[in-house]
């Protein structure tokens, strides 16, 4: 099944398709910040400042998704040494910890007004900063090791560590007291966020997840060119 | 209807803030990862200029390497 991803035979659809996803990013996200900006209403307690919510819980919904692929792929490098894998898994990585960044950054400026404080060593929010310390040691470990082999089992050890936090960060705000609020929205049973809000928080998870596939498109071409350049030396 | 859309009822520093943060940040990182592929688009496309004939017609038989020459010929 894996000879239907290689490299060779999908080059041709990555290749193009970072203008394709470019554009539909464009359109989705300016009909998302309408929506979140001036159409959506504010909250009856947090008044304007439940804006925040549109460019925050997206970020981390993607953050957290991006990372458990990472995690997926890395298994799978490591159990089929299929390099294709840790090419995807490190593709990846740079636009999960933008969006881990921007959790924070966001949740931050969103806690002031709602909480009196720009920070507190809350469980969600800790193992949040924790979920990017392991995106940090991910990205530093591809940098700092020259040996393949070695960095694959040290990125894929790294990968499989940090994606235990995953469930962590999802439980915390149940398991704990915890300053943050449990979630609103939720797949098997009732969601509590007003359809007005609803939508504009969907059209910014969409343009968020175009985002990150577009990045992940670019930084693999990337990946792949750098192979082939180590090929040509080869000739 | 423009001040309160800036103001947001005092919120609007916080609001747009993050809102700057996030924008920002994609910008940065977009620009980053482009200027990363335009760089290994033209080292690709100059070492394959220094190939003799017969190695660069080796490596134009792989699909691969047409299509990075096809899109550094793009940039």
């Amino acid at each position: 099944m894996f000879k239907y991803f290689e490299p060779n035979k999908i080059f041709v659809i990555t290749s193009r398709a970072p203008k394709y996803v470019l554009f539909l990013f464009i359109i989705v996200l300016s009909i998302g910040l309408t929506e979140a900006l001036i159409l959506s209403p504010e909250d009856y307690k947090q008044s304007h400042a439940v804006r925040i919510m549109y460019v925050h819980v997206p970020a981390a919904w993607i953050s957290l998704g991006i990372f458990s692929c990472l995690a997926l792929f890395s298994i799978g490098s490591f159990v089929f040494k299929n390099k294709n894998f840790s090419l995807i898994s490190k593709s990846l990585a740079p636009s999960g910890f933008i969006f881990n960044v921007i959790a924070l950054v966001t949740g931050s400026i969103w806690g002031k007004p709602t909480w009196g404080t720009w920070w507190a060593w809350d469980a969600r929010i800790t193992s949040m900063l924790i979920l990017a310390l392991f995106y940090l040691m991910y990205l530093l470990a591809w940098r700092i090791y020259k040996d393949k082999e070695y960095v694959i089992k040290i990125t894929s050890i790294i990968a499989i560590l940090g994606v235990i936090n995953v469930p962590i960060i999802k439980f915390s705000v149940d398991w704990w007291n915890s300053l943050h609020q449990s979630a609103s929205v939720n797949v098997f049973s009732n969601t509590s966020i007003h359809m007005s809000m609803l939508i504009p928080l969907g059209i910014m998870t969409a343009a968020f997840t175009l985002f990150s596939l577009l990045i992940f498109l670019m930084k693999y071409n990337t990946e792949l060119i750098k192979v082939k350049n180590k090929g040509l030396d080869r000739l | 209807m423009i001040n309160e859309i800036i103001s947001m009822n005092g919120y609007g520093s916080y609001v747009w803030s993050a809102f700057s943060f996030t924008l920002i940040s994609f910008a940065s990182l977009y620009f980053v990862t482009k200027l990363q592929l335009v760089k290994e688009q033209s080292r690709f496309a100059s070492k394959f200029g220094t190939l003799n004939v017969e190695k660069a017609r080796v490596a134009r038989s792989q699909n691969i390497n047409k299509e990075i020459l096809s899109n550094t010929s793009n940039i």
